[in-house]
């Protein structure tokens, strides 16, 4: 389950500064519509989070208490309390509660280290969200955007079908 | 200490599968040889072992009463099948001797009647302990993993009930239907040859990385540490705990038993009686992390903490 | 049957109403029930809104308050049963007898289910609960095979649920305190296993350690399917043998005996997991639902697509069957 090179050459191309701009722009959209995270992350809020896409040569840095987002390029990223390794769909998927975190560990396609209360209480209060990438960024515009909603289709019509189809 | 009677000192049942001789000369020595009031005997982790004691009980319980110790008869841990639910029945029917509860059946049947539960019972809080008094318990070993304030709160909560700690011993923290003990040997429970006879203090489990961690015996799980709670017990003694109980481990019970004695009688400081304990289970690696809330395996040498 | 499905959130419980749950079970947000993890639980007002959800729908409410009351704490266990109970819950399943006593005194009309961690696996310890709490249901042990469940069946006066899919615990539920001694917070009292506070992951080479605590539960070569880093499904060594000392990382699933239990005289099937996300619930709790109205013969197919998502990726039939001992 990885982006198609189609999606990681785009990524590669735009700066730093464009990404985190529209990443930032998506993010703070993304929490004004979902203020339930933020009771359900409690004090772990206050931690810093890793989203590490193995296939992209970025990682994102969240501080939820802080509002913040920042992207980096691999060697670059700060040090974080807990941290998540996949591929950039799969962590989409999971942002948006349509895959189950714990079978992608049991398969082995999602690492995590650090911190696992701080990042199991993230799990479950995105799992609450009913985060719907599509949908909460439909308004916005950007560079980025089009970008994710090209990946969150892909979660739709390529990738959770043929998931689910090897479940069979 | 002024004003709390001291504890006496109590022994649980043996959990190992020791052979019948040796069992037997067991309890001559603690019977012959110990300050310990209080015996529990019987088999508590497998209805497969009964036979190997069964022989020798009559014998044991004559040579403890006649020491001038009081016996109890422990009932089984984990009562699933239909023979074992009959053992259970037969013992509170036929007993002449106070009975131990060590799972819900035997606490169901023995409703009305006076007897003793278990640490092996979830005995957690004072409504519990007081919910079990109203039904005719008269003493509660409560559970190794409780913490010293909760102890604290239930026996003051409940009066008229002596309470007991598990004070000396590996800490059964699980037990399961399935047998580990056979399994590591390559045998399953319903044709398990006895194996775990072969460990009679249980067998070692270690981590990957070889750290000594829990041992086997049989269906039940218990700590590689010997949980040992003797600093702790001018706090327990001033708790109003009635029993300090010693679980027996294949070692010299005969010296632990006088180390608790001298220890509940101000007669050693707790340094000496460590050194004391070391010499009578060698090897031994002693951990009670569990009275000050902390992981159970952890060794706690400054009692002040509390 | 009935079928009994988790929830850890809002989200999940609407997942397993709409496929189809007879009853969803879930907890407070604290100490007071078993699935005590970060992040997940109920506020009240967000179980009052799961109960008006499953009542449109026509599916019951179970509160779980299943853990053992801390002494000197037990305000909070009492108020969790008076809040389940004001807020119209179709059952509290509880462990502790103090807990119980409270709630059949207090409220006699309460529907009151027996958890798992009281442990009651044989008929004189159920009948013990129905006799002295009234207790309508009991949730047995993973420790009974088929035909254990049908002698017990017909020797207690309430009715029997059992776990039929979802995590395995190899040890007598309530009656297990080995994360406690590696962890210091207890499945009973703290209703924790293996606390994620616990829990570190870390490569080594090629290999994925779990460690729990200061203890090393596991290596996983590359490639090689994980497990959750609980004790009683860890690697370890025992007599120079290197290996799974208590269980492999496995997962329950005893779909192919179903129409056994329902002779055995089962009355409810409950799926275990309110830990997982609602994408499992969902897809857990439709794929039972269906293989509950087809016939037997076509059960092992709609079933195999859920062992993906298991621990370990594989299943057992556990204690069911006897060989498993």
């Amino acid at each position: 389950m990885t982006v198609s090179s189609a999606m990681a050459v785009p990524l590669r191309l735009i700066p730093i500064p464009a990404i985190e701009r529209a990443t930032r722009l998506v993010f703070s959209h993304v929490m004004a519509r979902h203020p339930g995270l933020f009771d359900r992350l409690g004090d772990y809020a206050h931690k810093r989070y890793g989203f590490i896409p193995s296939d992209l040569p970025v990682g994102f840095l969240v501080e939820p208490g802080k509002g913040r987002i920042s992207v980096h390029r691999k060697p670059d990223l700060p040090p974080t309390d807990a941290a998540v390794t996949g591929g950039f769909v799969l962590l989409l998927g999971l942002l948006e509660g349509r895959l189950d975190g714990d079978a992608v560990f049991f398969s082995r396609d999602l690492t995590v280290t650090g911190d696992m209360e701080a990042m199991l209480a993230l799990r479950n209060a995105l799992d609450d969200c009913n985060i719907d990438l599509p949908s909460d960024i439909g308004s916005l515009a950007g560079p980025f955007a089009p970008l994710v909603r090209r990946a969150a289709s892909e979660i739709r019509s390529r990738v959770l079908p043929r998931e689910a189809g090897q479940w069979n | 200490m002024t004003g709390a009677t001291l504890p006496s000192l109590s022994l649980g049942p043996v959990l190992y599968l020791w052979d019948g001789p040796k069992w037997r000369d067991f309890y001559f020595r603690i019977a012959d040889e110990t300050p310990i009031a209080h015996v529990v005997i019987g088999e508590t982790v497998c209805s497969k072992r009964l036979h190997f004691i069964e022989p020798h009980v009559g014998e044991v319980v004559e040579r403890l009463e006649r020491a001038g110790k009081s016996v109890s008869l422990a009932s089984l841990a984990l009562v699933t099948l239909e023979r074992e639910a009959q053992v259970v029945r037969a013992l509170v029917r036929d007993s002449t001797h106070p009975i131990e509860a060590n799972d819900l059946s035997a606490l169901g049947l023995l409703a009305g009647k006076p007897h003793s539960v278990g640490p092996l019972i979830n005995v957690y809080n004072g409504a519990t302990a007081r919910l079990l008094a109203s039904r005719g318990a008269t003493s509660i070993c409560l559970p190794p993993e409780l913490p010293m304030a909760s102890v604290r709160d239930i026996v003051r909560d409940t009066p008229g009930v002596s309470f007991e700690i598990f004070a000396f011993g590996r800490v059964p923290l699980a037990i399961s239907a399935r047998c580990a003990h056979a399994r590591s040997k390559g045998l399953v429970k319903d044709n398990c040859q006895f194996i775990c006879g072969d460990d009679p203090d249980g067998l070692v489990v270690e981590t990957l990385d070889r750290q000594p961690f829990l041992a086997l015996n049989g269906v039940q799980t218990v700590s590689h540490t010997c949980q040992t709670l003797i600093q702790e017990l001018p706090e327990l003694i001033k708790a109003g705990i009635s029993r300090i109980r010693l679980s027996p481990q294949d070692c010299d019970m005969v010296a632990v038993a006088r180390v608790f004695d001298d220890a509940i009688a101000g007669r050693s400081l707790p340094a000496d009686a460590i050194a004391r304990l070391l010499d009578a289970y060698t090897g031994a690696q002693f951990s009670n992390g569990f009275h000050y809330g902390q992981q159970g395996a952890a060794w706690i040498a400054d009692h002040t903490l509390t | 049957m009935e079928l009994i499905c988790p929830a850890g959130t809002p989200a999940a419980f609407r997942e397993a109403v709409d496929a189809g749950a007879d009853a969803v079970y879930c907890g407070f947000r604290d100490e007071t029930n078993a699935r005590n993890f970060p992040g997940l639980n109920f506020s009240r007002d967000e179980l009052k809104a799961a109960i008006a959800y499953a009542r449109q729908h026509g599916a019951m409410t179970f509160v779980a308050i299943n853990t053992f009351m801390r002494a000197g704490r037990e305000k909070l266990w009492h108020e969790a049963v008076d809040d389940a109970v004001r807020l119209g819950a179709d059952a509290v399943i509880l462990a502790d007898f103090g807990l119980m006593a409270y709630t059949a005194e207090r409220y006699p009309e309460q529907r009151l289910h027996v958890s798992v961690q009281a442990s009651a696996s044989n008929a004189d310890a159920v009948n013990f609960l129905v006799e002295t709490f009234r207790a309508k249901r009991v949730v047995l042990p993973r420790i009974l095979t088929i035909p254990d469940l049908a002698r017990l069946a017909k020797q207690i006066r309430c009715e029997i649920e059992v776990f039929v899919f979802g995590g395995l615990c190899v040890m007598a539920e309530g009656r297990c305190s080995l994360s406690s001694y590696a962890t210091g917070k207890s499945p009973n009292m703290n209703g924790v296993c293996s606390p994620a506070s616990h829990v570190r992951y870390r490569e080594d080479g090629c290999e994925l350690v779990s460690e729990l605590g200061d203890y090393t539960i596991n290596r996983f070569p590359a490639g090689e399917a994980a497990g959750y880093p609980t004790l009683c499904k860890g690697r370890f060594n025992v007599a120079d043998e290197r290996g799974y000392a208590f269980e492999d990382p496995v997962s329950l699933d005893v779909m192919d005996h179903v129409d056994l239990l329902r002779e055995a005289g089962v009355s409810a099937l409950k799926i275990e997991g309110r830990q997982r996300g609602k994408a499992y619930v969902a897809e857990v709790v439709s794929v039972m639902r269906r293989a509950l109205a087809a016939n037997a013969a076509d059960r092992p197919a709609l079933i195999s697509r859920l062992r993906l998502l298991s621990e370990g990726q594989r299943t057992t039939s556990g204690a069911y069957e006897k060989r498993w001992r």
